[in-house]
């Protein structure tokens, strides 16, 4: 290979391209070794974006509860999304106390969620500082709009995440009557809001975009793809994350439209008393 | 038919490493469309010579598509639009007369620009000292087909092999990431008998070379697009794996440590 003759008399750069732009980390022991390098934090990216998609999933699923309305729990009226809230609190009660298990679910979320964070934003400084702008205008080919707004949508999703929990879980967002536990009416009352009905769209769009780059992504990562896995691999990213995107997007538009609501008077009463609840007839579940 | 093109170039202009660089016009006149890109930019740079000013500088050698020496960012895409080609096998046919054409160095922090179009694109050179080879015994030469790779292998590890390194993958990145080309310089010798002995030891030393100097891969597949030689990403993903393994097996007992 013959190098162009250079005429000029520069010398070569400063920062000469034998140099590294980063040096090797002193390596510390096994696993943590793994997470010192990029190959690495994809790995833990993958395994964690794995879990909270599953998560994600199934949290999706729950709420397709929403829909069956009220049903007889016990001899009681309630509604099922409640019952299954109360399911969840009781996951594996007689091995662990209530709860606790539960919680043990959520400290998983949380480190997987932590160490997605962490392993993005470690990922996003190492190509910031690897890459040169290109004066002239890029043409792109194979990226798209879900892979070049992982960074976006992540952090919006993030700050989704955040107010989800304080609305719903936490009850700290005032505008509608929280109650912990009553999950049918903690979220009719606040997705009667338009303005958070929307942003819950929004987010949720972006939630879709964010997943299917990801599982899109996720078998090269683990090294687990192969000719026989491209062929699906684009339609199962799309299938799943349209599942995901068709059941959430369904929720807020379902109870702006009334199909999902709340009504006082269908609870607590055995069904031979449910007439007697005319006082409530009144209510708006609005 | 032959016919002749007039176009417009912007091409970026670079004195020396540390000087400031800037885009120039120039008009290319009477070019023949069954030139290649490179003969149109040796076209411009006798006009240039003949008017006493400083020819453009560009990276080429072989000019047939097996080197990896030529490579510039043509409209945004490295080697230009063709797929699958190198700079020096586009041909003036694809354009059309009146066409602008900008002409860009390929942009990384590792590969700093020397001048005009050239970029020092010694780190991949760095990636294959630490372990793009095999230990090879000496002696007698082994006997023909004592060592029998079954013929999907070894087609495999001609696939990969086909990388030229002439860096366009890292080129065309948006992270300036060296997977494409590194996880192809591994796969040619790990997917092969010969490179079995040396298999995690390379794949852990190139793999934490590469990311002393490149980026790191957020799967867009842009590398794939802009491949001279259409290197598959799934080499990325043996790529993963056997840095994985490198770091889980017991290679003291395999021998490799």
């Amino acid at each position: 290979m013959t190098t162009p003759i250079v005429t000029t008399n520069n010398t070569m750069a400063k920062n000469s391209a034998a140099t590294p732009l980063r040096s090797k980390p002193k390596q510390l022991p096994f696993p943590l070794n793994l997470y010192q390098t990029a190959v690495g934090k994809k790995w833990v990216m993958a395994v964690t974006g794995l879990m909270l998609v599953g998560f994600v999933f199934a949290h999706m699923v729950g709420n397709l509860k929403l829909y069956l309305g009220v049903v007889t729990h016990h001899g009681e009226r309630i509604y099922d999304a409640d019952v299954y809230a109360e399911f969840l609190r009781n996951l594996l009660v007689p091995i662990f106390p209530e709860t606790v298990f539960l919680w043990i679910l959520r400290l998983g979320l949380l480190a997987a969620v932590v160490l997605h964070i962490h392993s993005a934003y470690a990922l996003t400084r190492m190509n910031i500082n690897s890459n040169d702008r290109y004066e002239s205008k890029r043409d792109w080919l194979a990226a798209n709009f879900a892979s070049r707004t992982m960074r976006y949508s992540g952090t919006i999703v993030l700050f989704y995440i955040l107010f989800h929990i304080a609305d719903l879980t936490l009850g700290l967002i005032p505008g509608y009557d929280w109650h912990h536990g009553a999950v049918q009416s903690n979220v009719v009352g606040s997705l009667s809001n338009p303005i958070v009905a929307a942003f819950y769209l929004v987010a949720n769009v972006l939630l879709t975009v964010h997943i299917f780059h990801g599982i899109y992504s996720m078998f090269r990562s683990l090294g687990l793809n192969n000719p026989a896995f491209d062929k699906i691999r684009q339609g199962a990213a799309a299938g799943i994350s349209g599942l995901i995107l068709l059941g959430n997007v369904s929720f807020p538009i379902a109870v702006l439209t009334g199909v999902v609501d709340y009504d006082v008077c269908a609870e607590g009463v055995t069904a031979s008393e449910e007439n007697s609840c005319v006082i409530e007839e009144s209510h708006d579940a609005a | 038919m032959s016919q002749t093109l007039n176009l417009t170039l912007k091409i970026w202009r670079q004195e020396g490493p540390n000087a400031k660089g800037s885009f120039e016009s120039y008009q290319a006149n009477n070019i023949p469309d069954d030139a290649s890109f490179l003969e149109m930019l040796d076209i411009v740079n006798e006009s240039l010579i003949e008017n006493n000013q400083v020819p453009i500088e560009f990276p080429h050698d072989c000019r047939e598509g097996i080197c990896g020496t030529c490579g510039v960012m043509i409209n945004g895409r490295a080697h230009g639009q063709e797929i699958g080609t190198a700079t020096c096998q586009l041909h003036m046919r694809k354009f059309n007369d009146g066409d602008t054409i900008v002409i860009e160095p390929w942009r990384a922090a590792a590969f700093p620009v020397v001048k005009d179009l050239v970029v020092d694109r010694s780190p991949l050179d760095k990636i294959v000292e630490a372990g793009g080879y095999i230990t090879a015994p000496t002696g007698s030469a082994p006997d023909a087909n004592e060592m029998p790779i079954p013929k999907d292998v070894a087609e495999s590890s001609m696939d990969a092999a086909a990388c030229i390194g002439c860096g366009a993958c890292v080129a065309a990145c948006p992270n300036s990431a060296g997977q494409l080309f590194t996880s192809a310089k591994l796969w040619h010798l790990n997917s092969l008998p010969q490179g079995q002995a040396e298999r995690y030891k390379r794949t852990e030393e190139m793999v934490e070379t590469m990311e002393q100097y490149f980026g790191s891969c957020t799967n867009h597949g842009e590398c794939k697009e802009a491949c001279p030689k259409e290197i598959s990403l799934d080499f990325i993903a043996e790529m993963n794996k056997d840095y994985m393994k490198s770091k889980v097996k017991n290679r003291k007992k395999a021998g490799q440590k």
